[in-house]
C-alpha cells in the first residue's frame, strides 16, 4: 500500500511511522550518527525530534523518506516497511520542508506549488484549483502565484514551501529545522500558522529543531536526542518540562524550565480558588475576616456567579456592611483558555496580586501567584 | 609594386555587388560549419558532462583530454587528419567539434554544480527522478552558465572555420584565402576584406542572438531586482 492510499479517517490513533532499532553509521566514521533508535509516531501527532547538533535528528528524519538508508533496523509507516517502496514514489506521499526552503528558483510560485501533483501525473484543472486551495490556505495572496521565488520576503518563501509540501495532501509532513532561516518575530508568527494550519488539516508531523523552546510550543510529543543518537526521554513537553528523564534532559531544558512549563499549563487545568470575595450585604466584620484569611487589603463582592467589583479595606472603615460603597471594577481577566504564564504576568502586574478568571461574564474563580508557584513546583 | 598598390582601391564594389552570391554562399557554408561543430560539440560535451557528474573520478581525464585537444595547433591537427579522412567536412568538423569541447564540458560541470544544493534536496525530498531531476530542474538552472559557454564556443569556432579553407572548406574563410592567392590585388584585397567582416558580424550576430535566446528562456533570472 502506498503512504498515499491511507484512509484517511481512524478511529483510533494507531502508530503511523516506527522506528524499530534503527542504526546509520556513515561510512568512515566510528560512533554510528543513530544508534539503534526505536521511536513510534501517532497517526495525526507532531513529533518534535530535538537535541544538540550532532546528535542525529536531521539523519533520522532523512532515513524516514530515505533521502538516508539506515545501516540496521526497520522504518515502516502504517505497517508498511518503507525499503519495500521505489524511493521517489515513498517521497511523493510524504511532504518535505528543509530549512533553506528550496524553492526552484526557475519556477513561479504557482508551479513551485504545483510539484508534487505534476509529478503525480494530476490533470491541469485539478492542479490549478488545489493551487488556488493552498494558496488560500498558507494566506498567500493570489497575486503572489505568478511571482517568482526571488520576489518573495523569507517568510513568504517559507509559506510557499508549507504549500508546496502539503499540495498532494501528503498524510506525513517531514520538516527539517524549517523555521531557522527567518527571524524571531517571523519564526513566531509562522509557527502560530503552523498550530493553526495542524488544527484543521491534522498530518502526523516529524519536525527538526535544535530549538527547545521551539520543540515545547510545536510538540505534540518531543523526542530530546543526544549526541551519538541516543534517545533521552520521549514525553509531551509538559512532561518533559515537569519530570525531565536524567541530567542531560534537564540541562537542554534549560534552568527556567518552571517558567517554560507555564506556558503549557491553561488555566481550565487547574483548579481555582474562590479568593477574598464575599456575597452582597456582607457586614464588614466579616469583610475583614476574609481579607485577614487571604492576606489582602481588598475584597471583591459577588453575586451568585457576578462579579460586582473590588474594594480596598480602608474604604470600609464608619460602615457596617460593603453595600454602597463604590466598587472598582477589575481591569484584568483572564479566561480558562489563557495559559499559566498569562495568569503569572497578570497577577504579578496588577495591584492587588491576584488574577480574576472569567468565562464572559460568569466569574469562576481567582489565581493567585502562590497558586502559580505550587504549580511549578509540583 | 608598394606605390601601385596605394594607387589602386583597396576595396573594389563592383566586385561586391557582382558576387553577392558567392559572398552569401559562403556565409552560409560558414553558418553550417558552425551549427555542425557546435552542435556536435553539445551533444558530445553534455553526455561526457553527464559521466562526468555521475562519476566525479572521470571529470579529470576528461578535462584533461579535452584540454590537449584544445590545445593542438589547429593547422597541425588537420595535416594530421587528412591522410586519414581527406579533404572532406567530415575532416574540418573533426577539429572544429575537438575545440569546442573543453569550454562546453567546464560550463555544462561548472553550471550544473552551482545549483544549490538545498534546491536538489528538496527536489529529491519531493520525489523527483534521477532523470527528471536532472532535465527539469539542474538543466534549466544552469542554462546561464551553459549559453555563456556555447557563445565562447560559437564565437571561436566561427573564427576557427576560416582556418578550413586550407582542406578545401572553410565558408568565408574560402575567401580570404583566395584574395590571398591573388596577392596584393584589388580583387584580392576585397576578397579579404569581405571575409573577414562577414565573419565578424557573424560572430557578433551569433554571439547576440544567443544572448537573446538566454534571456527568453530564463525570465526568473530578469525579474530578480524588481
Amino acid at each position: 500500500m502506498r503512504a498515499t492510499c491511507r484512509p484517511r479517517v481512524r478511529e483510533t490513533p494507531e502508530p503511523m511511522i516506527e522506528l524499530t532499532e534503527v542504526t546509520k553509521r556513515f561510512r568512515g566514521t566510528r560512533a554510528p550518527a543513530v544508534d539503534h533508535l526505536t521511536l513510534t509516531i501517532t497517526d495525526g501527532e507532531v513529533v518534535v525530534l530535538v537535541g544538540p547538533s550532532g546528535c542525529g535528528k536531521t539523519t533520522t528524519l532523512k532515513m524516514i523518506n530515505r533521502l538516508i538508508e539506515p545501516t540496521s533496523g526497520t522504518i515502516s509507516i502504517d505497517g508498511v516497511d518503507v525499503t519495500g517502496l521505489e524511493p521517489h514514489e515513498l517521497r511523493r506521499g510524504i511532504g518535505y520542508v528543509i530549512q533553506q526552503i528550496g524553492l526552484f528558483p526557475h519556477r513561479t510560485v504557482r508551479e513551485n506549488i504545483a510539484t508534487v501533483p505534476r509529478l503525480l501525473g494530476w490533470e491541469q484543472a485539478r492542479v490549478e484549483r488545489r493551487v488556488r486551495e493552498l494558496a488560500e490556505i498558507t494566506d498567500l495572496g493570489a497575486d503572489m502565484l505568478d511571482r517568482y521565488p526571488s520576489e518573495l520576503s523569507g517568510g513568504q518563501r517559507q509559506r510557499v514551501g508549507v504549500a508546496r509540501a502539503l499540495a498532494a495532501d501528503p498524510p506525513i509532513l517531514l520538516m527539517d529545522e524549517p523555521f531557522g532561516a527567518v527571524d524571531p518575530i517571523v519564526r513566531a508568527k509562522l509557527q502560530d500558522e503552523l498550530l493553526e494550519l495542524q488544527r484543521r488539516l491534522h498530518k502526523t508531523i516529524v519536525l527538526v529543531t535544535h530549538d527547545i523552546d521551539e520543540a515545547i510550543r510545536l510538540g505534540d510529543r518531543v523526542a530530546i536526542l543526544s549526541v551519538g543518537g541516543h534517545l533521552e526521554q520521549y514525553a509531551p513537553p509538559e512532561e518533559l518540562l515537569r519530570a525531565p528523564a536524567n541530567d542531560f534532559v534537564a540541562d537542554f531544558l534549560g534552568s527556567d524550565r518552571g517558567i517554560k512549563r507555564l506556558s503549557l499549563i491553561r488555566i481550565a487545568d487547574i483548579d481555582l480558588e474562590p479568593g477574598p470575595v464575599v456575597p452582597p450585604g456582607t457586614d464588614v466584620e466579616r469583610a475583614r475576616a476574609v481579607m485577614a484569611e487571604y492576606d489582602t487589603d481588598w475584597v471583591a463582592v459577588v453575586e451568585g456567579d457576578r462579579m460586582l467589583g473590588w474594594v480596598t479595606d480602608d474604604r470600609l472603615d464608619g460602615r457596617s456592611t460593603i453595600d454602597g460603597v463604590d466598587l472598582e471594577p477589575f481591569l484584568t481577566r483572564l479566561t480558562p483558555d489563557d495559559t499559566l504564564e498569562e495568569a503569572l504576568d497578570a497577577a504579578i502586574s496588577s495591584h492587588t496580586a491576584i488574577a480574576a478568571v472569567f468565562d464572559d461574564e460568569r466569574f469562576l474563580g481567582m489565581i493567585t501567584v502562590e497558586r502559580i508557584s505550587r504549580e511549578i513546583v509540583r | 609594386m608598394i606605390a601601385q598598390v596605394a594607387d589602386q582601391p583597396f576595396v573594389r564594389w563592383d566586385w561586391i555587388v557582382d558576387h553577392v552570391d558567392d559572398i552569401w554562399a559562403a556565409t552560409w557554408e560558414h553558418i553550417v560549419l558552425t551549427a555542425i561543430a557546435v552542435g556536435v560539440g553539445f551533444v558530445i560535451s553534455l553526455a561526457l558532462s553527464m559521466l562526468a557528474l555521475r562519476h566525479r573520478r572521470t571529470y579529470g581525464p576528461i578535462t584533461w583530454v579535452t584540454g590537449i585537444l584544445y590545445t593542438i595547433p589547429s593547422l597541425a591537427l588537420f595535416a594530421f587528419l587528412v591522410p586519414i579522412t581527406g579533404l572532406t567536412t567530415l575532416t574540418a568538423e573533426i577539429g572544429l567539434v575537438s575545440y569546442t569541447l573543453l569550454i562546453l564540458i567546464r560550463n555544462i560541470v561548472a553550471g550544473i554544480d552551482g545549483v544549490p544544493a538545498s534546491v536538489r534536496e528538496s527536489a529529491v525530498g519531493m520525489g523527483y527522478t534521477r532523470r527528471r531531476l536532472f532535465l527539469e530542474i539542474e538543466l534549466p538552472l544552469a542554462l546561464p552558465v551553459i549559453v555563456a559557454g556555447i557563445r565562447i564556443a560559437a564565437v571561436t569556432t566561427i573564427g576557427l572555420v576560416t582556418i578550413t579553407a586550407l582542406i578545401g572548406k572553410g565558408g568565408l574563410g574560402f575567401l580570404i584565402l583566395r584574395g590571398l592567392n591573388l596577392f596584393y590585388s584589388p580583387v584580392g584585397t576585397t576578397q579579404i576584406v569581405v571575409g573577414t567582416v562577414m565573419s565578424v558580424l557573424l560572430a557578433v550576430a551569433v554571439d547576440l542572438s544567443l544572448v537573446g535566446a538566454e534571456r527568453a528562456m530564463t525570465p526568473w533570472a530578469r525579474s530578480r531586482h524588481r
